[in-house]
């Protein structure tokens, strides 16, 4: 593909691969990125291969729909077993709930849509009799569309199901965990073009561990793993940002905004992690009436329910790589899918497959 | 602007009602007034679609082989940018003959539309159909009409049987380590622009499909010689075109993604929504798998020709990982390019 329309000029790419082949320590050591985008680039890209063997490049808790609770998929489906209308984003639909998917609802007769963006959901509604429900999922990148829509005097009949999640204290959270072997974070490029660098410190600064902000072209990519590789070199571990042309310390202050005037803070629950303290984001008190959970008396979620011989909670806390799992690629794969992560477009396992993905060269 | 459905054609109320499919008087004014009209030379042997009678006949020749195939058309929306369903139909069936190496001959046309589609969307159908059929080199020897209720179809559907006839018909499998893979041009501009015109993506693109019969500039690279197998990349793309190869075959086939020629605007939205264009449909483009010592022969050519214009060699085969295909990225990367798994659909963000 033509090179000069993506920053992926191959002399180029060979030059950064060199110096993270220099700067790699002979132990292997594992970097952990957060965004399936940037899981898309790698595998399409086939960036593992211009990396030394002993690096390896895990996706986390990047895939939003992946990491939606399955009890909060249950409550989408009770809405919609009222004779509501749920609309979400594509691949949320085929995501397993603890009984069936939006998308089993749908064959069942429910009245489910897939939408582009929030504001689709409100069109919706506006051509709609009945109540229609916006199934709110996403980082910190889809939620200012959902705050937009909340303040911008929407129609009656429409109510959000938000279950918005927060990326700065996942990363954490798994840093919290036992052995979590991980020695450095590919931070993602998106969500900090809305939050800036602030959080990543506030969050990840005690932990001492390198935070590099990267892009996603395959030179984006590359350089982001030779900073954090560096870091790592030089004992001096910190937030850094490989992305200054979309992304500078202060973040989207309006998005932020929108965000914090609709939303606040809260623990939430992420599938296959566990309960993740002020993660989450909850529609404030005032704005309780769009509130799908008050306005369907939807009830406390439960716990998720374990997907027997399914790696998904190890590929989330990336202490997998999907061919880890003996369901990959035989039991589970996109057309028959067993966990969230071979469902969900950014989930690790679908792209794996799609692209073709695999541990070693 | 085309309408992107048939009842919105606003120029007239002509419609296709139930009795245009019963068999009588109104059937037999829709053929001799609204179809026989479209097509002028209609014979491939003695019996021929002017006679209207229960079939057609064909001369064959005492050499060769004669190869058949059928293909049926759904698309949507009918009308596109660069064609419409019935220059697909026309130029599915006859590329379909044109890579097993036949220069196509005759073809058959079986039309089904829902009650109530506009006679004049027929009109320029047929019309692009003849066209197309015209360019191929083939004739309209028979064909049928069905009407089912409304409700029952959305719109038309169109069914296309080919005959042509081959020296000696090329299959997609006979290829060994050594050989060129050779693409006609530009890929992934059918599947693109047809994402591109729906309405739920509300974007506007200069892209226009390649549909198109490919027999006249595929039948330059035969004079050739060394041409071992042939597919058109039609539905799943490249990908799934280049990995049947490689599983009937049992070779590997390696890509070099740079080396894979595509319009900017491909590229764009393949960026924009996250679709792969090696995933995506062509209607105007062959692959071919040819002898290494008469690749570059043949790739001057098929690019005397306009349709191969952007011909190029874009990777070679060799027995690395049987039954597989391998892409040698941009970047100096390496991965599999594994089969599609069906419609590709959009990410979220």
């Amino acid at each position: 593909m033509n090179a000069s329309f993506r920053l992926a000029d191959p002399e180029r790419a060979k030059a950064l691969s060199e110096a993270i082949r220099i700067l790699a320590p002979p132990e292997p050591i594992k970097i952990v990125h957060v965004c399936g985008t940037h899981e898309v680039a790698i595998s399409h890209n086939g960036i593992r291969r211009l990396l030394p063997e002993t690096v390896t490049i895990l996706e986390g808790p990047g895939c939003p729909v992946c990491v939606t609770p399955a009890s909060e998929i249950d409550a989408a489906v009770e809405i919609a077993r009222t004779g509501a209308t749920v609309c979400s984003f594509g691949d949320m639909l085929r995501v397993p709930g603890g009984r069936v998917s939006l998308d089993q609802a749908r064959s069942e007769g429910c009245d489910i849509r897939t939408v582009l963006s929030a504001k689709d959901a409100v069109e919706q509604a506006r051509a709609a009799k009945g109540e229609v429900v916006f199934f709110a999922v996403g980082f910190e990148t889809t939620a200012p569309m959902t705050a937009a829509i909340v303040l911008d005097d929407p129609p009656e009949n429409l109510s959000v199901l938000a279950s918005h999640k927060l990326i700065p204290p996942a990363m954490a959270a798994l840093l919290d965990l036992p052995d979590h072997g991980i020695a450095g974070y590919l931070a993602p490029g998106h969500v900090s073009t809305i939050i800036g660098t602030g959080p990543y410190r506030e969050w990840l600064d005690s932990y001492e561990i390198p935070v590099v902000i990267g892009g996603f072209e395959p030179l984006d990519i590359l350089y982001a793993i030779a900073l954090i590789l560096r870091q790592i070199a030089d004992g001096t571990p910190k937030v850094e940002n490989a992305y200054p042309r979309a992304v500078d310390d202060e973040g989207n202050r309006a998005a932020l905004n929108l965000i914090d005037e609709v939303f606040e803070v809260t623990d939430a629950a992420w599938r296959g992690i566990g309960t993740i303290p002020s993660s989450g984001l909850v529609l404030r008190e005032r704005f309780r009436s769009i509130d799908a959970r008050e306005r369907f008396e939807i009830p406390e979620p439960g716990p998720d329910p374990e997907i027997p011989g399914c790696r998904c909670p190890d590929v989330l806390t990336a202490r997998a790589v999907p061919s880890d799992c003996p369901l990959f690629g035989t039991r589970c794969t996109p057309l028959t899918p067993v966990g969230p992560c071979m469902v969900g477009a950014e989930g690790a396992c679908s792209i794996w497959f799609r692209y073709g993905e695999r541990r070693t060269p | 602007m085309v309408p992107l459905r048939g009842e919105e054609d606003p120029l007239t109320d002509e419609k296709i009602t139930p009795l245009h499919g019963a068999g009588g008087e109104m059937m037999e004014k829709l053929l001799r007034e609204r179809i026989l009209v479209h097509f002028k030379d209609c014979h491939a042997g003695r019996i021929g679609l002017t006679e209207l009678d229960d079939g057609a006949t064909v001369d064959l020749p005492a050499e060769g082989e004669a190869v058949i195939t059928t293909d049926s058309h759904v698309v949507k929306p009918i009308f596109f940018p660069g064609g419409d369903i019935g220059r697909l139909a026309a130029s599915g069936t006859l590329n379909d003959l044109a890579v097993m190496g036949a220069r196509p001959i005759a073809l058959t046309l079986a039309i089904i539309m829902e009650e109530g589609f506009p006679l004049t969307s027929l009109d320029r159908i047929l019309a692009s159909f003849s066209a197309a059929l015209t360019e191929g080199g083939a004739v309209l020897v028979t064909g049928d009409t069905k009407v089912m209720g409304h409700g029952e179809l959305d719109g038309i559907a169109i069914n296309t049987t080919g005959i042509g006839i081959a020296v000696a018909a090329i299959s997609d499998a006979s290829i060994d380590p050594g050989d060129r893979v050779i693409v006609t041009g530009t890929i992934g501009d059918h599947g693109m622009a047809l994402l591109a015109a729906r309405e739920e993506f509300n974007l506007a693109s200069p892209l226009t499909s390649d549909v198109a019969p490919i027999w006249p500039m595929i039948s330059r690279a035969l004079k050739i010689g060394g041409v071992k197998a042939m597919k058109d990349p039609t539905r799943g793309g490249l990908a799934a075109a280049l990995n049947e190869m490689a599983k009937k075959s049992m070779t590997t086939i390696e890509i070099e993604e740079e080396k894979i020629p595509f319009h900017r605007e491909v590229l764009a939205l393949s960026e924009l929504l996250g679709i792969s264009p090696l995933e995506v449909a062509n209607e105007g483009k062959a692959i071919l798998i040819v002898d290494g010592e008469r690749a570059e022969a043949i790739l001057t050519a098929l690019r005397a020709h306009p349709l191969g214009e952007n011909a190029t060699i874009v990777g070679r085969v060799t027995d690395e990982y049987p039954g597989r295909v391998v892409l040698a990225t941009g970047v100096g990367g390496r991965r599999f390019l594994d089969m599609p798994l069906g419609d590709p659909v959009p990410r979220i963000c």
